[in-house]
């Protein structure tokens, strides 16, 4: 009777893991399909069937264009934010890591530990006082209220100072500076040649965080020219026929969208991030699993 | 929302290498001029400065002075009529969300580790992969998803008994839905991170209670589950911290006029949101933010201080 019944548990296990695999992957099987169909195709036919590639481009072309190519400025406006995030990330979070892994000053422990509490503390709390510390500042509006948020990342100060502080021996560093190299050569020549796993590391973190941010560009922007792809998409719920019936009623003049258009431009916005995920992330994984696997 | 989880972890998970490796040289650093750290940090800390601590201070500042009278603010916050039905909906979201993704994400990772490699790692890959879908993309991947007109899970809303999209979102299930999207978005980072977890655990250990006569299903609820219980405890937290802060999910499901049973404020931030944007009611806005801001802090500080799960030396 043993065997039977462990082999039983076995196949109700993988049954479940199945069925979960099935939650997860099934949406985006679905999002992927969506827009090579017509909107009526997708209402009776097969959720799994592919339409054609005449639909897609039709389709990519609708989106595209909609309301004066507002995508390709929603898109260049997430380029902007996030790439200027992520620049300033990196260049304030790789010194500071080092800072605080290889030099020693007065309030360096205090300052790592206000580090992992900000870091920890969830990003969006700081938000609303954010909004009201950029409008009495003056930059409500312009580009920086983004740029300057996504540039303060503790997250990767803290990756950095652990990287650093396990990977360059500091003997190292005083054999370089008894050699007479200043501190800056010692970090230029020494450190930053070592540091590039975790410059990719950081600004994918730090790229992936900006992009996908909400709230912030939601209290932060006002009009369509500064949307990111974010709220540009949730602009679009608007627009889709399926989702807000009575925004058609008629004699309107705006021009209605449909699942598969908003499935469409779901597609634009996380291709960026998805591409990341996909082709790094054995390296990042495992990357990032390296201390845990390795004992 | 976004979730820290896949961001969050892995660094803490070099982080425990990194600890060990400063703890094993705990010389001070020879010969670094004394003047050379201000300068590396120096960007950061300007950041911090701006970014970080100005905002705390200002949004506390906001909330104290008030010309009706110092702390006025959070009376006028507590006693909002929205203020105590925000934090209900939070807190039923939570219960579902934190108690499901807690059952689920070890009951899978559980499975996963039960089975060959690669092919655990296939299903890792599957559940990781709508990681990439934070913010407003995974909330209109799940409107469609809750459409039964066109969702491929059509047979499980017509089973529940939901016809029509506006059936489906129906006030009364929004908790739920928040949970679904929270899981969707996030599970997948703490599989992978619970799963490196328990290759932490040592081969003999498991082969001894197997020798000893232990089955599959008691090696893992006696011998994994409390090697693995600190990181359950991290992700709980961390998940509570976060799941406060609800956002994204509520404001852009609302963009969806067929969904009219949600409120403008749903949830605690979109009622700051709210009373900032709407009234111009600052004061309020600052207070209620502030109390999800101590909240926030409060978890924070408790895992760095006594959690001594981020060794800082």
């Amino acid at each position: 009777m043993a065997i039977p019944r462990r082999y039983a548990l076995r196949l109700v296990g993988l049954a479940l893991l199945l069925l979960f695999a099935a939650f997860f992957f099934v949406p985006m099987v679905w999002l992927f399909l969506a827009p090579t169909k017509t909107d009526g195709q997708l209402l009776t036919g097969s959720p799994f069937a592919f339409g054609s590639f005449g639909t897609l481009a039709h389709t990519f072309h609708r989106v595209v264009t909609y309301s004066g190519d507002s995508l390709l400025i929603w898109l260049k406006n997430s380029a902007i934010y996030s790439f200027g995030g992520t620049a300033l990330a990196i260049a304030a979070a790789i010194p500071a890591g080092y800072g605080l892994a290889l030099t020693h000053f007065i309030g360096r422990k205090m300052l790592l530990s206000i580090t992992l509490v900000v870091m920890i503390m969830p990003a969006t709390a700081l938000v609303l006082p954010l909004f009201l510390e950029i409008n009495k500042l003056g930059l409500y509006g312009t580009i920086w209220s983004l740029i300057l948020p996504f540039g303060f990342f503790p997250f990767g100060v803290y990756l950095t100072y652990i990287y650093f502080s396990s990977t360059i021996p500091k003997d190292l560093l005083a054999a370089a500076r008894i050699d007479g190299a200043g501190e800056w050569g010692v970090f230029r020549h020494i450190a930053l040649p070592l540091a590039r796993p975790i410059v990719s590391l950081v600004g994918f973190f730090a790229f992936v965080a900006s992009w996908n941010n909400f709230f912030l560009p939601f209290v932060m922007t006002y009009d369509n020219s500064q949307y990111p792809l974010q709220i540009g998409l949730q602009q679009l719920i608007g627009s889709t026929a399926s989702f807000n019936p009575t925004n058609f009623t008629a004699g309107t003049s705006i021009v209605v969208l449909h699942r598969p258009d908003l499935a469409m431009a779901v597609v634009v916005a996380i291709a960026p991030v998805l591409i990341v995920f996909l082709f790094s992330q054995r390296a990042l994984v495992s990357g990032m699993l390296a201390g845990a696997t390795k004992e | 929302m976004s979730l820290p989880s896949a961001a969050a972890v892995p660094g803490e998970r070099i982080g425990r290498r990194g600890s060990r490796a400063v703890g094993r040289r705990e010389r001070p650093p020879a010969g670094s001029s004394p003047t050379a750290g201000y300068f590396f940090v120096a960007l950061y800390v300007a950041l911090l400065a701006l970014l970080g601590i100005a905002p705390v201070g200002y949004a506390i500042y906001l909330a104290l002075a008030n010309s009706h009278g110092f702390g006025s603010s959070f009376a006028d916050a507590f006693n909002d009529y929205r203020f105590v039905p925000a934090f209900e909906h939070v807190l039923e979201f939570m219960g579902l969300w934190l108690v499901s993704q807690t059952i689920l994400v070890v009951g899978l990772t559980l499975m996963l580790h039960n089975l060959a490699p690669r092919v655990g790692a296939a299903f890792r890959f599957l559940f990781y992969i709508p990681g990439a879908l934070a913010g407003a993309a995974s909330v209109i991947v799940w409107l469609f998803m809750l459409d039964p007109t066109a969702s491929p899970f059509a047979f499980v809303l017509h089973w529940l008994g939901y016809a029509q999209f506006d059936n489906a979102v129906a006030p009364g299930n929004l908790p739920a839905i928040f949970a679904i999207m929270a899981f969707w978005t996030g599970a997948g980072g703490w599989i992978v991170v619970m799963y490196g977890a328990l290759n932490n655990i040592p081969h003999e250990l498991i082969e001894s209670a197997q020798i000893d006569g232990a089955n599959a299903f008691k090696t893992a609820l006696f011998i994994k589950l409390p090697l693995i219980r600190k990181w359950v405890v991290y992700m709980l937290v961390l998940s509570f911290a976060g799941g406060t802060q609800l956002f994204v999910e509520p404001t852009v499901l609302g963009s969806a006029a067929l969904g009219v049973g949600i409120s403008k404020y749903w949830s605690p931030n979109q009622l700051a949101w709210f009373v900032a944007s709407q009234y111009d009611e600052v004061n309020e806005a600052a207070a209620i933010s502030v109390v999800l801001l101590v909240l926030g802090l409060a978890i924070a500080a408790l895992l760095v201080w006594r959690g001594r799960l981020f060794e800082a030396e």
